[in-house]
């Protein structure tokens, strides 16, 4: 079947097996390798990439489902010669060891930090109204991206560090 | 080939002499850029023209033969190119640094989940599905599955003096028995492989810990030369020892491209990782120490019952650490192997410390408080002068100093008890060792102008491999890093240790010190000068009053290669990581959860390299320690065996909101002389040994109530909070 997307505001026409799930189209089919498979169960957020601007797991998702749809891969966000401000945090903080995990962890920081400056809270948040960039919050919105390499305090120094060089 | 080093004194300490001043700085990780771009290529992202895409079929009983493969049964499923099947295929990986093929199985089950044969299609979807609907029959045999009822197999125990009378006769007597689960290494990157042939000469790139030994390992199990073999692993997405030993995927890879010839790519779902990757063994523990009054230990007993797989030789080296701690009058260690029909066990991130010290620092924490003695004093006070069992003096050791500073920074003196509303507040603390190892290992540096390539087959599976032998060559060559190139994980480099037992940086680090040595020899030469009076720095040579640019001096290529291996210091002197573990902890008391809210790390690991990478390593131990302690545990069913926690669901490794912000490391100044040339010692396991024990000591202090069978989870608190009433 096929199949239409925008990547990384370039639109791709993909004919794919109906069971392709959208973390293996990007890595398979449009060689987007950066989105990493870490459990293809949902459980690790290895493959996070922003669907119509929102975090997913795009290894729940099936690429059939999403005719039309834009998604935004690490590939996205800066290349080595021109990193984001965060990829850039997380070399000087050394926010990864191994490194598998750290394009689902600067996909999710990506949106996160977006969730919050738009004011949606979360269970930890103090005010509902007005949640803030607090490592308590950092630390409840990213649990959904696993690091075994356990870099996560630094993770979110490298996150923290990132949000106050873009105010 | 140039002769091998042996460690046989102390060396110089020449690093601390050169003058480019990058070694031990907190330089950024040069391959840094690539990973958090997306574009470092670990083994499943390389793309290959033609490939086919392997699932491995696993068995659904626990013992017996595989009877027959009805391969009609998928034969209409579109997509499905073959089942393979070769008395080749593995049962599982090779052990860490076996150089040799894993067992070999034919059509034998050893145990539920054991990879049997491997479907191969177009797509990935069509060999998943296939592989699951195959049809096999078997016939069975019953097997023991628990380790009650497996074999023992009781081993001789390690003693020094009397340990029993000394026990017998101590004033104060401790005898507590603890149960730690079978753990997983769970690295992000599952296994994967990508096997391609050309002619009688097979590429396989893998998610591999220890290319030199893998390269072995590979050529056995096919029976083919260690010349027709080629193996590439620049990138791995962690290991934590589950990929030192060639992996089963990897020679299923192998075998299905050679048959079809085209490019064959296997990689594991997650529950296959968790099935048949080897993992930590599940232990029984008895901890017995005998004091006097005043806390003096005079009998230390770590006996241990852990499992494996018949035949599989490896088994959880539980009392290590407890082994040259503290010392006593009398000192015994026993290990019992009880041999069962499950995944087989081996090394999963520093096998022995991690679970062992989890039970001996909470028993030494447990007789501190019946001596009515400070933890960290009775710790203190038992430091041995030389190795308890064996009478070696150690290299160099600042457990003390750990012990004092780590109790200062964190404010273990004012530790009380505190309330906050439900949650009980406590500290604890342990003392941390990981032995210290030095592994054969070779390099090559090359050297042409101010720009230097090292080479050497050597990983980095995150431990900073790729920064740190920058800043040695760098270093010794007076170059600024980013003019030296580090390439990695090749098989048709020069042999390294691999990634392992913390001695990746000690022994593949010396080997390019020693080739970058061998190259200041070379330059001194060129320049007129006595390799003494060599001062290297920013790319010019001076020396004998005259100072060249590097770009002038070496204008045609300068090369050296060296080879280390361990010598006899590694008899005269016992080396080993020290530290001090400090944790504080919130503890539920009605719903039993606990809650870590900041660490601290005080280690002494020799010369430290690179002070960034080194601290995210010891952090990574460090919250290893907190998922050892809190929630880490592999459920096997009891009736045949399979692995019930078989993904990151079930199976909880710490997340982000486990781990607190302030999870502080400090490394004190240190040379091991004895250790090898550049004064190293191990890292990567150091930070778990004894963390969770820190962890779990605080959650003693803070409820008053000890838990004895880990990890401690909230049902287990709650039940030790309401016996105590
Ligand atoms: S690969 Fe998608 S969540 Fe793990
Ligand atoms: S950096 Fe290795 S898993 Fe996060």
């Amino acid at each position: 079947m096929k199949t239409t997307l925008t990547v990384n505001g370039e639109a791709h026409e993909v004919t794919h097996d109906p069971r392709r799930s959208l973390l293996d189209t990007l890595r398979d089919d449009l060689r987007l390798t950066g989105t990493k498979k870490g459990c293809d169960h949902g459980q690790c957020g290895a493959c996070t990439v922003l669907l119509n601007g929102e975090r997913v797991n795009s290894c729940l998702c099936l690429t059939a489902m999403h005719d039309g749809d834009e998604v935004t891969t690490i590939e996205g966000i800066g290349s080595p010669e021109r990193l984001s401000a965060l990829q850039k945090a997380f070399v000087e903080k050394d926010g990864y060891q191994c490194g598998f995990c750290t394009p689902g962890q600067i996909m999710s920081a990506t949106a996160m930090l977006r969730e919050i400056s738009e004011g949606a809270p979360s269970y930890v948040s103090d005010d509902l109204e007005v949640p803030k960039l607090t490592d308590t919050e950092m630390a409840e919105r990213m649990s959904g991206n696993l690091c075994r390499c356990s870099a996560y305090p630094l993770i979110r120094e490298a996150i923290a560090m990132a949000s106050e060089v873009s105010q | 080939m140039k002769d091998t080093f042996t460690m046989d004194c102390p060396q110089p300490r020449l690093l601390d002499e050169t003058h480019q001043g990058v070694i031990g700085t907190g330089m950024d990780r040069p391959d840094g850029p690539q990973k958090v771009s997306g574009t470092a290529p670990y083994t499943a992202d390389n793309p290959t023209e033609g490939v086919a895409h392997g699932a491995l079929v696993r068995a659904t009983v626990t013992r017996g033969r595989v009877a027959g493969i009805d391969r009609a049964s998928i034969a209409n499923l579109p997509g499905v190119i073959d089942v393979i099947t070769d008395p080749r295929m593995t049962r599982n990986p090779a052990q860490g640094m076996a150089g040799e093929a894993p067992v070999q199985p034919g059509d034998a089950v050893h145990y539920h989940g054991q990879p049997i044969a491997l479907v191969v299609a177009e797509t990935f979807e069509a060999a998943r599905d296939a592989a699951q609907r195959l049809k096999v029959t078997y016939t069975t045999e019953n097997a023991a599955v628990t380790p009650e009822n497996g074999e023992h197999e009781v081993g001789e125990p390690d003693a020094a003096g009397d340990f029993q009378r000394a026990f017998d006769s101590a004033e104060v007597q401790l005898d507590r028995e603890y149960t730690t689960p079978s753990q997983v290494s769970a690295a992000m990157e599952p296994h994967a492989a990508i096997a391609e042939w050309k002619g009688n000469e097979v590429t396989l790139r893998a998610a591999q810990q220890m290319v030199r030994f893998n390269k072995a390992e590979l050529a056995d199990t096919l029976g083919i030369d260690e010349s027709q073999v080629r193996i590439l692993s620049p990138f791995v997405g962690g290991g934590f020892g589950s990929k030192l030993g060639l992996g089963p995927e990897a020679a299923a890879a192998c075998i299905a491209s050679q048959k079809l010839g085209r490019p064959v790519r296997v990689v594991m779902p997650r529950q296959t990782v968790f099935d048949c990757v080897l993992r930590r063994s599940e232990t029984k523990q008895r901890v017995r120490l005998g004091a006097t009054k005043d806390g003096r230990l005079t009998a230390i007993s770590h006996d241990d019952q852990v499992s494996n797989l018949d035949g599989e030789g490896f088994a959880e080296p539980t009392s290590q650490a407890s082994q040259f701690l503290y010392g006593a009058d009398g000192l015994s260690f026993t290990q019992t192997v009880a041999r069962i029909a499950a995944t087989p066990a081996g090394s999963v991130r520093a096998p022995g410390e991690a679970v062992g010290m989890l039970a001996f620092e909470s028993a030494v924490d447990e007789l501190a408080q019946e001596l009515g003695m400070d933890p960290l004093e009775l710790r203190l006070k038992n430091i041995p002068a030389t190795h308890p069992l064996d009478g070696r003096p150690y290299s160099v050791r600042r457990l003390a100093d750990c012990l004092t500073g780590g109790a200062e920074r964190f404010g273990w003196k004012d530790r009380a008890v505190k309330r906050e509303g439900d949650w009980l507040v406590g500290m604890g603390m342990a003392s941390a060792a990981r032995s210290n190892m030095l592994v054969k290992s070779a390099a090559r540096v090359r050297l042409t102008g101010d720009r230097a390539v090292v080479e050497t087959d050597m990983t980095d599976i995150g431990t900073g491999t790729y920064a740190i032998l920058a800043q040695i060559t760098a270093e010794m060559l007076g170059l600024p890093p980013a003019q030296v190139e580090v390439r990695l994980g090749d098989s048709d480099l020069p042999g390294a240790s691999g990634s392992g037992g913390s001695f990746g940086a000690n022994s593949a680090g010396s080997a390019t010190f020693l080739a970058a040595k061998d190259l200041r020899g070379q330059i001194a030469e060129r320049l007129g000068c006595a390799v003494d009076d060599l001062t290297l720095q920013d790319g010019r040579a001076r020396g004998a009053n005259r100072e060249v640019a590097l770009s002038e001096l070496v204008e045609a290529e300068l090369t050296a290669e060296a080879t280390i291996e361990a010598g006899e210091t590694a008899e005269t002197h016992f080396s080993s990581g020290f530290g001090a573990h400090f944790a504080e902890v919130a503890v539920n008391e009605w719903t039993g959860e606990v809650r870590v809210r900041r660490m601290l790390g005080v280690m002494a690991m020799g010369r430290i390299l690179n002070e960034k990478t080194a601290r995210s390593q010891a952090i990574g131990g460090m919250v290893w320690g907190i998922g050892g302690a809190l929630t880490e545990e592999m459920v096997n069913d009891s009736r045949d065996g399979h692995v019930v926690t078989r993904d990151l669901a079930n199976y909880h490794v710490a997340a982000h909101a486990d781990v607190p912000r302030d999870m502080q490391v400090v490394f004190l100044e240190e040379r091991d002389d004895w250790a090898n040339p550049i004064q190293t010692k191990g890292i990567g396991e150091l930070g778990i040994s004894g963390a969770g024990a820190a962890v779990l000591n605080a959650i003693a202090h803070a409820t008053g109530v000890r838990i004895y069978d880990f990890p401690a989870t909230p049902d287990k608190v709650i039940a030790a909070l309401e016996a105590k009433g």
